[in-house]
């Protein structure tokens, strides 16, 4: 067991963990932020998204002990005073999810290549989202919300 | 084509989505994210071979081992099943149906064939003592291709059944032969279509509880929680009255959700020994090998022609896989395009005929179109092969064969109800610039540029709105295609509507409270839809085949309409005037020529829960339930381009564009149809230039991963450009069914265009998926790959 310090939406945690813990279940099991999802085993699908320090992460890719010390953002840590972050409600908007599994990591990818001046056309964007992968929307939607949040066309 | 008087506020309207508060929010309800207390973990142990005899099963490791609760093998359990996982679908009298238990207790048939189970009190222990099984396995035989499987001499995947051939299904009319023979031009064309592994985003999940007299709750992630309850009884004997199961939140299907799996059966049954709630998450590499599959055809098909392009007979013969054993329709699958090979265009002679052939691998059965984009697939490539053999344009040959009058009756026996393929196909040359393309084209290939463009078309038909049950009833299908609705006031004027329809991202809570505000003239914010749990939702037929809105949301109109008709008996009632003198407007009942006496609605629905002054003999409430048994299939259209980009040095393909116009009748929410033909249009993309479920000769699956089985990422595709043309449906609403047009349409469409690409330099086939190697190879050959 290793004492991690980690920092969830603002909110400071001290946890005890096995070092085999991935980021993802320490978040989902440990904290109860369920909006993370697991689509694979591979690293491939991006559904575990969040941000660390600001940047995305597959948290699927990271350990929890590699967290120690970190600010990590979740699904649950974007809209703020019940309003949805512009990103969230830029994907309401184009009706840029169907199921809604892939969309916590899609929206948290989204706004990690807004925030970092990558979304810069369509074609940067469809690049740019390539680690996330959705089965129902076919993207077009998807991209249609992002190029509209980062304000670009 | 309307029957109410309502004029209609939201529905062809492109209302927001109710579902995306939550989902967007993180605050789904997805089976992982749901635990009970004393929750234990299951964890399979499953087959490495595709074949081989169980000759063993030690537990005795994984029972000592830590967190473990309880560990069996299929033997162990045997006694638990009083019937095997069902198969609805015997399509002939002399199918073979092997047995087909949760767990295998003889033979494991294909590779991830459950041969036992750990139970402990974690996911982690769970998975740490599964690897302690210790299973001794005689490898056996095996065979994978559907074709080596039906060669004499091949291994039996059923020892028992003497044969690899599940059944032999046909259907005829007209004279085939004769035409053939008759014919100025037959073209016979061999098609593969790989397997498709459905991989939607979310894995299957289970969450069982069972109560001490046999009370089950089960949470899964399924499109079909009715089916399911009626299948749990079939397999653990207990009655359906005790069975509740629940489709929280699910996380995409495509079909792959629309099954009864070995790991429902078995969360329940072990809930039920070890009285303790049972947690089952499926991994993606199980998901791959433990969830069905789709497509795996062998197609051959014939057209026969006049000089003049009139297609006058079409012969297809299908070999289809099925895997190792019968899921619930999997024989049912190819049959589903059975009707349809002769697409939107008028075809007198006609046969079909469908091999089913057991094959050491995962079973098939419903994948996005299910049947019908087999079908398209192999009409679309050879109206083209036949335009080439016929030195006619492609779209000229098409046009020149469309149905144009409906109702028409198929040579198939099918009658399509509506459609004006000649109007989606202008729209879409409207839409392309086809001679912009073809110019592009002949620049290209003037100068010899390394990057040469096609383009390809699809112009298809489809039978969905599964279904009506006289007709399920005749091809020997186990239950009906009916759906039911029951719509509710509740005393202080908020409407509830519970459907049997089990929506997994297709945004029923929004468009059913589209339907029904604007029937009963109420704000669609006030409208709540509730699905997905059988103890809220009795009646029901859930959701796949396109069929949700073409059933469903007609069973809501249906059962809306009666309450309006007991709320016009209600104000009349109480306003002392005939039911005839009343108008109904806007949610509002004013009787005609005194507009200032009226009631709305909800004030009669109050007085119906109030009730003091109903009308003689009138029962209080104001609660209705319609099921609706559709007549016919639904039947939308539509004509679909794409325009691709082939490096001939590399055999690299982008597709530039890709064109849809599709009539799915009248659109209740034109964004959520754009939403759906998107993503069908992406899953036909990916089948045409991506997606391989491939195995070795043996069975062992190649593609385990996402890493080597390629969804398409945004960076692969385009944007879509849409359109839409409109014939009414032959229902209330003029609804059609849209969840698969695109899927259907797309792989054709593709491929047609590849080919195009390259047809100056003699290649007339590749085979899906166009990968860069088999395109580059086929640009070597100059000629089929």
């Amino acid at each position: 067991m290793r004492q991690v310090a980690l920092t969830a939406n603002g909110v400071r945690h001290e946890l005890e963990l096995e070092p085999r813990e991935l980021l993802v279940y320490v978040l989902r099991e440990r904290l109860g932020l369920t909006g993370t999802n697991v689509g694979c085993d591979t690293s491939s699908c991006g559904s575990c998204t969040v941000l660390v320090n600001g940047e995305a992460v597959k948290s699927c890719t990271m350990l929890g002990v590699q967290a120690d010390g970190l600010e990590i953002t979740t699904i649950e840590g974007l809209a703020s005073n019940g309003d949805l972050h512009p990103v969230q409600q830029a994907f309401h908007d184009h009706h840029a999810l169907q199921c809604g599994f892939c969309t916590p990591g899609m929206v948290l990818a989204a706004l990690s290549l807004i925030e970092s001046g990558e979304a810069t056309d369509e074609a940067a964007i469809r690049e740019g989202l390539e680690g996330n992968l959705c089965r129902c929307t076919g993207y077009h939607n998807i991209v249609e919300a992002v190029t509209a949040a980062a304000g670009v066309s | 084509m309307t029957a109410t008087e309502t004029t209609g506020t939201f529905v062809g309207t492109s209302v927001k989505r109710k579902e995306d508060a939550s989902l967007l929010r993180g605050r789904g309800t997805y089976v992982e994210n749901l635990t009970l207390p004393g929750t234990v973990f299951m964890a399979l142990v499953r087959s490495p071979y595709p074949h081989a005899r169980i000759k063993g099963v030690n537990l005795d490791a994984a029972r000592a081992a830590a967190g473990v609760v309880a560990a069996f093998s299929g033997a162990d359990l045997a006694e638990d099943w009083k019937g095997g996982l069902p198969c609805a679908w015997p399509v002939t009298e002399d199918i073979k149906m092997p047995p087909h238990f949760p767990l295998a207790t003889d033979e494991a048939r294909f590779q991830g064939d459950g041969v036992a189970v750990v139970i402990a009190e974690s996911r982690a222990f769970a998975k740490d003592a599964a690897e302690l099984v210790d299973v001794d396995y005689e490898p056996l035989d095996s065979v994978a291709g559907v074709e080596k499987a039906l060669e004499s001499g091949a291994p039996l995947v059923h020892e028992d059944l003497g044969t690899n051939e599940c059944y032999v299904w046909k259907l005829e009319s007209g004279d085939i032969q004769a035409a053939i023979d008759a014919a100025d031009v037959v073209v016979t064309r061999r098609y593969f279509q790989p397997r498709l592994i459905p991989n939607a985003i979310e894995p299957r999940g289970v969450l069982a509880q069972v109560g001490p007299t046999d009370e089950v709750t089960l949470w899964s992630a399924t499109q079909v929680p009715h089916i399911l309850r009626f299948a749990l009884q079939l397999v653990l004997g207990i009655p359906e009255s005790k069975i509740r199961v629940i489709a929280p939140d699910v996380g995409g299907g495509f079909g792959s959700k629309l099954n009864v799996y070995a790991e429902e059966a078995l969360a329940v049954a072990l809930a039920r020994r070890l009285g303790r709630p049972v947690k089952w998450i499926e991994e993606r590499a199980e998901n791959y090998q433990a969830t069905i599959h789709g497509r795996d055809v062998v197609t051959e098909l014939t057209l026969a022609a006049g000089k003049d392009g009139q297609i006058t007979a079409i012969k297809g013969e299908m070999t289809c896989a099925m895997g190792a054993y019968l899921q619930l329709v999997t024989p049912g699958i190819p049959l589903l395009g059975a009707w349809i090979y002769s697409g939107p265009y008028d075809i007198p002679n006609y046969s079909v005929t469908f091999t089913g052939v057991f094959t050491n691998t995962t079973p098939t059965d419903a994948y996005r179109g299910a049947g019908r984009p087999e079908a398209t697939y192999v009409l679309e490539r050879t109206m083209d092969a036949l335009a080439r053999e016929l030195g006619m344009d492609p779209v000229e040959l098409r046009r020149r064969n469309f149905v144009k009058e409906f109702p028409h009756t198929m040579a198939s026996g099918l009658t399509i109800d509506s459609g004006d393929y000649h109007a989606t196909l202008d729209r879409l040359l409207e839409l392309l610039d086809l001679d912009g393309i073809r110019a592009d084209q002949a620049e290209r290939r003037g100068r010899g540029d390394a990057k040469q463009i096609g383009v390809g078309f699809s112009t298809y038909n489809e039978m969905c709105g599964l279904a009506p049950s006289r007709i399920l009833g005749a091809i020997r299908y186990a239950v009906g295609g009916w759906d039911s609705a029951t719509v509710r006031f509740q005393p202080l004027g908020s409407v509830q509507v519970v459907t049997g329809t089990s929506p997994h991202g297709q945004g029923h809570e929004t468009t059913w409270a589209q339907i029904v505000a604007d029937q009963l003239g109420v704000d669609v914010d006030s409208v709540e839809v509730l699905h997905g749990d059988t103890a809220v939702s009795q009646l029901g037929m859930d959701t796949y085949g396109s069929r949700s809105l073409a059933v469903g949301g007609i069973a809501l109109w249906h059962a809306s309409k009666k309450i309006v008709d007991k709320a016009r008996r209600i104000v009349a009632h109480q306003l002392e005037v005939a039911e005839d003198d009343l108008e109904f407007a806007d949610g509002t009942f004013s009787v005609k020529g005194s507009p200032d006496r009226s009631m709305g609605i909800a004030a009669a629905a109050f007085q119906a829960h109030a009730a003091h002054n109903l009308p003689d003999g009138m029962e209080p409430g104001m609660e209705e339930t319609a099921v609706y048994d559709p007549q016919n299939f639904s039947w939308p259209g539509g004509a679909h381009a794409a325009v691709v980009e082939v490096d001939t040095q590399t055999g690299d393909t982008r597709l530039l564009r890709y064109v849809a116009v599709d009539d799915v009748g009248m659109p209740v929410n034109p964004e959520i149809i754009d939403g759906q033909v998107h993503g069908g249009i992406t899953q036909g993309i990916a089948a045409a230039l991506f997606e391989e479920g491939a195995y070795d000769d043996a069975g062992n699956l190649l593609t385990t991963t996402m890493a080597t089985y390629l969804v398409p990422s945004a960076a692969e595709l385009p944007s879509y450009e849409t359109g839409r043309t409109e014939t009414a449906g032959d229902n209330p609403l003029g609804v059609k069914g849209v969840g698969e047009t695109g899927t259907i349409a797309a792989a054709p469409a593709v491929i047609n265009a590849v080919l195009d690409a390259l047809s100056h330099l003699g290649v007339t086939d590749i085979q899906m998926p166009a990968t860069p190697e088999r395109v580059w190879r086929a640009i070597q050959e100059g000629g089929a790959s």
